[in-house]
């Protein structure tokens, strides 16, 4: 009898097990879930450049005549439009292009190119525009004096000044009339663990032409597409060395 | 050496206060403009996001040009020790700094947060030009403000001429700022090409000539001095130096430009189908700024009046502002070439040729400010002694002696 008492009976057994692999299972749910997101961080800990940020683009998968990431993005930012198209403010816009000499005709989405030497940062006076040390360029609201050298600066055409009183912004995306602003990539999305908007949206559709992610993660989707497929960046005659790439082009 | 003996403009005439009180409406029609788009907005003005500069930049960038360029005479005075020119350097340094700060004013009024000057002034990014020109202007102002006063006060007399080359030195370093922002710029097709800095300097010594000439044939007539032709004409031959110099470098710029198959479209469109720009550059720019005030300047049958000298020297700055239009709203109206040898469209007008039609509030700006500089101008020939009492051709020294004079005055004649 002394040793049966010691012996588990079989169902506690079975309930202790069951308890043990939950147990486990929660303990390690969240640092699983850490990985997948993006290797998110703590809103007080410091962006490193240990990650770089960057996009790739599939240009054979981007649909002609789809706009879901420029709607994505001007819902996200609360970006309208105006009476007067020439004022409007885009962080990503569709481009169509037809090669001149062969006629084919494909279609992209253009967007600030978050160089690694980016020329509105350069030539920025008050140093409002800005690179974050994994890659993303911002504008400082607070110090941008609205003089758009940078527009002048950036080969891409990626950046938007506001010629008008907003009454439309969102808490996360501040804005404000005479201040030159661009894509962030999505900064607020990215920092809390998620995609940017445009990137989901093209997702959604079915489409799956953006990639996003860290390059320098070689074991990340994009780390290994950058790798494996060749693509360019877009004025690479420049060497900017740009966060978006091109694939297909 | 004959010691020149100044003199204040006297302003009591209903002319002086007539100019005064008009260039003072201006000047507040300007303010009044600058302050409606900051209220409104950019949106209302011409601009927009394919053409972010417009019409204030290109009086500003034609002002602060002109600026470096007023200096000339005093530097030919005291850097290349023309004896004839040392009594016209004091005005010289005057127009200097009266030009740029009404550039400045336009500039800074024209930013999309001019309440956040005091922000230009405390966060520099030194890798930008726009960064370094901030303290090229101030240190201008600063470095013709000492030249001035070594000018003025006599104990001072004997630093004049090393300020005189600081000063020399100084706008050369600010004009190659004023260029490179031009210059630096990889992303247009127009810009990124080193020749802008020198180009800038050239056109700096033809507008501030021009300025100085105009200024000084105006004070001269309207307070009834004696301004004698030697001076005249040499300064006349100078301008007509750095008019075809100008011609010169621009020349050099669209010929390297043709040379490249890259640069086609750009020249193409500049030079021939780019709507008003082309017209702007053939007509004002090359024709009336440049071929008519060489004309006008040396022909025999124009070069010895004055009202045709002073038509070239007015031609020369309106062919300026022609040239400064082409260049900043010119090259900013041409596509940016992301992918070349596609079409390229998009509903962000990608591919387009930027639309831009000068507003009233630019222009009003932009005339406000360029009458700031004068404003400032005939105050200051009222408050201190800038003009010398006569620039007749006895009162006049020149390097060679009263027979150069002479020489000088014969060859107007003839």
């Amino acid at each position: 009898m002394a040793d049966n008492s010691n012996r588990l009976q079989p169902g506690r057994r079975q309930f202790l097990s069951k308890a043990a692999a939950t147990a486990t299972l929660l303990a390690l749910a969240p640092g699983v879930r850490l990985v997948d997101l993006a290797r998110a961080r703590a809103e007080d800990e410091p962006v490193t450049a240990a990650v770089r940020w960057g996009m790739l683009i599939d240009t054979t998968k981007c649909a002609q005549g789809c706009d879901a990431c420029v709607r994505a993005c001007d819902t996200e930012f609360g970006l309208t439009t105006s009476d007067r198209p020439e004022i409007d403010a885009h962080y990503i816009r569709k481009l169509d292009i037809r090669d001149e000499h062969t006629g084919k005709t494909y279609s992209l989405p253009m967007l600030c190119q978050h160089c690694e030497h980016p020329p509105c940062v350069d030539v920025c006076p008050t140093g409002a525009s800005f690179r974050r040390a994994d890659g993303m360029v911002l504008v400082d609201k607070h110090t941008c004096i609205g003089c758009r050298y940078c527009m002048m600066a950036c080969p891409y055409k990626a950046r938007s000044f506001i010629h008008e009183e907003l009454t439309t912004q969102l808490s996360h995306a501040p804005r404000g009339k005479g201040t030159v602003e661009s894509c962030t990539f999505c900064a607020h999305r990215v920092d809390r663990g998620q995609m940017p908007a445009c990137v989901e949206s093209c997702a959604a559709e079915g489409h799956h032409a953006m990639v996003f992610g860290d390059v320098n993660d070689a074991s990340s989707e994009i780390g290994k597409r950058v790798r494996q497929v060749p693509s360019r960046q877009v004025r690479a005659d420049l060497n900017l060395n740009t966060a978006v790439r091109y694939e297909g082009l | 050496m004959k010691t020149a003996h100044y003199r204040t403009i006297e302003g009591r005439s209903a002319g002086y206060y007539g100019l005064l009180g008009l260039l003072t409406v201006i000047v507040l029609a300007g303010l009044a403009a600058a302050h409606y788009m900051e209220v409104e907005g950019h949106h209302v003005t011409g601009m927009n996001n394919q053409i972010v500069w417009g019409t204030p930049h290109v009086f500003a960038v034609f002002l602060i040009v002109a600026a470096s360029g007023a200096l000339n005479v005093a530097s030919v005075a005291s850097v290349f020790g023309r004896a004839m020119y040392k009594p016209l350097a004091r005005l010289s340094g005057l127009l200097a700094m009266t030009l740029l700060v009404g550039g400045l004013a336009i500039l800074v009024l024209d930013l999309g947060r001019p309440d956040r000057l005091i922000v230009a002034m405390t966060y520099y990014n030194f890798k930008s030009i726009f960064a370094w020109n901030i303290f090229l202007y101030i240190g201008f102002l600063a470095v013709v403000v000492m030249y001035l006063w070594m000018m003025f006060e006599r104990r001072m007399n004997q630093y004049s001429t090393t300020m005189g080359y600081v000063a020399f030195i100084w706008r050369l370093v600010l004009t190659t700022g004023t260029g490179s922002i031009f210059g630096f710029l990889v992303a247009r097709q127009a810009y990124d090409a080193a020749i802008m800095a020198p180009m800038f300097i050239v056109m700096s010594f033809s507008f501030g000539t021009a300025v100085f000439l105009l200024v000084l044939m105006a004070a001269y007539r309207w307070t009834a001095c004696t301004l004698g032709d030697a001076i005249v004409h040499r300064l006349k031959n100078l301008q007509g130096i750095f008019v075809a110099g100008t011609l010169y470098f621009v020349l050099a710029y669209h010929l390297t430009n043709l040379y490249a198959a890259e640069h086609h479209g750009i020249e193409r469109f500049l030079l021939i189908d780019g709507g008003v720009y082309p017209t702007i550059f053939w007509t004002i720019q090359i024709v009336l700024g440049g071929l008519v005030p060489l004309a006008l300047f040396y022909l025999p049958m124009f070069r010895r009046s004055r009202i045709w000298i002073g038509v070239g020297a007015a031609l020369v700055i309106i062919g300026g502002l022609g040239q400064v239009y082409v260049i900043i709203i010119g090259g900013q109206a041409y596509p940016l070439m992301m992918f070349p040898g596609t079409e390229v469209s998009s509903n962000f007008f990608d591919g387009a040729v930027g639309t831009y039609t000068p507003s009233l509030p630019e222009i009003v700006l932009g005339v406000g400010g360029s009458a700031f500089a004068v404003l400032l101008t005939i105050l200051a020939l009222r408050v201190l002694p800038f003009l010398p009492r006569s620039l007749s051709d006895a009162d006049l020294t020149t390097d060679g002696g009263p027979s150069a004079v002479a020489d000088e005055i014969r060859s107007a004649q003839t």
